[in-house]
């Protein structure tokens, strides 16, 4: 996993509350085996039209929008399915934070599994961030904050383990192999 | 000790090592389900850190999500029609030999949606760690398990040291009192919660459904209404087994069996949670005035009773994009909107009992010229049993395609479509844009109001055929 310290990046925003993971990369993309390559499709039937052309009018096809790094979306993104492909076609988009007032759960963790932060927001700051597309935002792994463009500060909740991970660049599978003695020696007990 | 809720008891029976400030909980698991689609690139961290299938004998394969629903495509008579999708079902059975996993494969006669023959075989119990790398995990709550959906990487770790690193979520207690109306299902019931707590609505939350409705609901309503916990954001949702859940798990093949059996019946009778036993959240659900539901926008929450109208949200722009999708308009009545499609089946309801349901309205019946309804059992357990007591003959009669088991059209991975612009009133549980085709609009209902909905061919309330 890449690590992740700080990101500093123009938003781009997608307003609507419930973006689901079928927007976020449609089904009949998962017949992939591999976790490469599903940028190109990453929200595929809102960035494409019906010929393949990319939508002028779709937040992520503007000019603007070329290099951002930061996400900025309706609340409850990521809702529905549980496929990391999701996380996995961000990531590989060039996507490194969601920001939103709500995050569903099974997208949160999966994000954090690759490199990809989730930051939830409260009411006023998401509000304001998907009035205001394009501002660039600084986000600090380590202190747990976004910096907004008139330096206010604004902390949001991430576990010291989570913190941990991003910040080293490691998985959380190392850490469940070290404790692997422990997992068997609570099989025996049970 | 203090009172605690069935979560907590099932929670606290799989704490390897418990959270603490600094790390998550690791948290042991009893039952591994994996399926084609999400666990390649699993298989594929194993190699790369040249590691083993930790506890096969706690792993379980099967295919359903891309697998195809012809006969022919999967009997052999015909090549899978789609490349990716054969490519898959080879990868799961080359990664299931090489790792020795368990894989009911794609012409094995238990096979089915993985959510399905878990609980049919006795596969899934009380008190259980169930994880799956697919949302719908949580249907198997309605025995009484803590069973959640899981990412890729998660399947990796579950491989790898049979635990997950998990934070405990918070509980949330959907206590239902009263009778349901007849015509009106577990899925209305569902339905209804959703509409009101809202699609995020349970995020972050494990939710025990409770009250007497909910006790007199049969496993298969039960699995229906724990199915869709995830369409409110939940973690999980569970019911505290009882009798019902016994005598429907007795004598299933990987249940326990003899005296065995009975020390799991005595264990399994203490998970139920204390009195006063304490839930973060809590709401109260009148079953009585719940009616038929069907859903007319983009997410599971925008459902309104099959009588009712759009509800009137002014200048929503995410209740307007979704009304522009549907091609319907805010105040409208849903009632006699054509249907082109209609689908029964998906880990919602594809079992026995749905089945029956839709077949006595379908009986003697047909679908509505023009229609296309397509009947996908659960399970080919199911799909035999249906056969046994002449279904699939009222489905296939009625003008229906009568099909192999799978996922099929409620995500449309295996070229099960609905094509673009057209209206499908599906027993499945996601109505989000694209998700049973590209354009395509679906309207989540019961399987009597799709069976209802078929022979109109438009939106109908089931109970005109009750």
């Amino acid at each position: 996993m890449q690590p992740l310290q700080t990101l500093r990046s123009r938003t781009v925003v997608l307003p609507g509350a419930n973006i689901d993971t079928d927007q976020i990369i449609p089904a009949r993309f998962l017949t992939t085996t591999t976790r490469t390559g599903l940028g190109a499709s990453l929200f595929a039937d809102w960035r494409y039209d019906g010929t393949g052309a990319a939508r002028p009018d779709f937040a992520l096809n503007r000019p603007e929008a070329r290099g951002c790094s930061v996400l900025v979306a309706g609340h409850n993104f990521g809702c529905g399915s549980s496929r990391e492909h999701a996380a996995w076609a961000l990531a590989d988009y060039g996507i490194r934070a969601v920001i939103s007032t709500g995050i569903a759960d099974i997208f949160r963790n999966n994000a954090l599994k690759n490199g990809l932060l989730p930051v939830v927001v409260d009411g006023d700051t998401g509000g304001w961030l998907l009035d205001n597309p394009g501002v660039e935002v600084t986000l600090d792994v380590a202190s747990a904050t976004l910096v907004l463009p008139q330096g206010r500060s604004v902390s949001f909740a991430l576990e010291p383990f989570a913190q941990h991970c991003l910040l080293e660049g490691v998985d959380e599978l190392g850490f469940l192999l070290a404790r692997r003695g422990v997992i068997e020696a609570w099989e025996q007990r049970r | 000790m203090p009172a605690q809720t069935l979560f907590e008891k099932v929670w606290r029976r799989h704490e390897v090592v418990a959270g603490s400030a600094a790390t998550p909980a690791v948290l042991y698991i009893d039952l591994h389900l994996i399926h084609e689609v999400t666990s390649p690139q699993a298989f594929a961290l194993l190699r790369e850190r040249g590691l083993p299938v930790a506890r096969p004998a706690r792993t379980f394969a099967t295919m359903d999500h891309s697998t195809p629903t012809l006969t022919a495509q999967v009997f052999g008579g015909a090549p899978i029609a789609i490349d990716s999708a054969a490519k898959q079902v080879r990868e799961l059975e080359r990664n299931c030999a090489e790792f020795g996993v368990e894989l009911l494969g794609l012409q094995h006669a238990q096979r089915g949606i993985v959510h399905v023959i878990g609980p049919e075989l006795g596969l899934t119990q009380p008190g259980q760690t169930v994880v799956c790398g697919d949302s719908h995990t949580s249907t198997h709550g309605a025995l009484g398990a803590l069973a959640f959906g899981i990412g890729t990487t998660e399947v990796g770790h579950v491989f790898a040291t049979q635990c997950l690193l998990q934070r405990k979520p918070r509980t949330f207690a959907i206590n239902v009192e009263g009778g349901l109306q007849p015509g009106v299902t577990a899925k209305d019931l569902i339905l209804a919660v959703i509409g009101r707590i809202g699609v995020g609505g349970a995020t972050g939350h494990v939710i025990e459904y409770r009250g007497g409705t909910i006790r007199a609901l049969d496993m298969e309503s039960r699995m229906t209404v724990c199915n869709m916990s995830i369409e409110a954001g939940a973690r999980a949702g569970m019911i505290a087994p009882d009798e019902t859940t016994f005598a429907w798990l007795a004598g299933r093949p990987r249940a326990p069996q003899g005296a065995q059996w009975e020390r799991a019946v005595a264990d399994w009778g203490t998970l139920p949670g204390d009195g006063g036993a304490h839930f973060d959240r809590q709401i109260d659900i009148d079953a009585g005035s719940i009616e038929p539901m069907i859903t007319w926008g983009t997410n599971p929450g925008m459902v309104i009773p099959v009588g009712g109208s759009i509800p009137q949200r002014g200048d929503d722009a995410v209740y307007g994009r979704a009304l522009d999708y549907m091609g319907l308009s805010a105040g409208q009545p849903l009632q006699g909107a054509p249907v082109n499609v209609v689908f029964l089946g998906s880990c919602t309801n594809s079992r026995l009992s749905d089945l029956r349901s839709a077949a006595h309205i379908l009986r003697g019946r047909r679908v509505a010229k023009g229609l296309r309804m397509l009947v996908v059992p659960g399970s080919q357990q199911i799909k035999r049993e249906a056969e046994a007591e002449g279904l699939d003959r009222v489905f296939i009669e009625a003008g229906a395609e009568w099909r192999e088991s799978g996922c099929s059209m409620c995500l449309g991975m295996n070229g099960d479509l609905v094509a673009a612009g057209e209206y499908s009133v599906s027993t499945s549980n996601r109505n989000f844009e694209g998700r049973q085709g590209k354009g395509a609009r679906t309207l989540l209902a019961s399987p009597l109001t799709a069976a209802a909905c078929a022979v109109r061919g438009r939106v109908t309330d089931p109970r005109e055929f009750l």
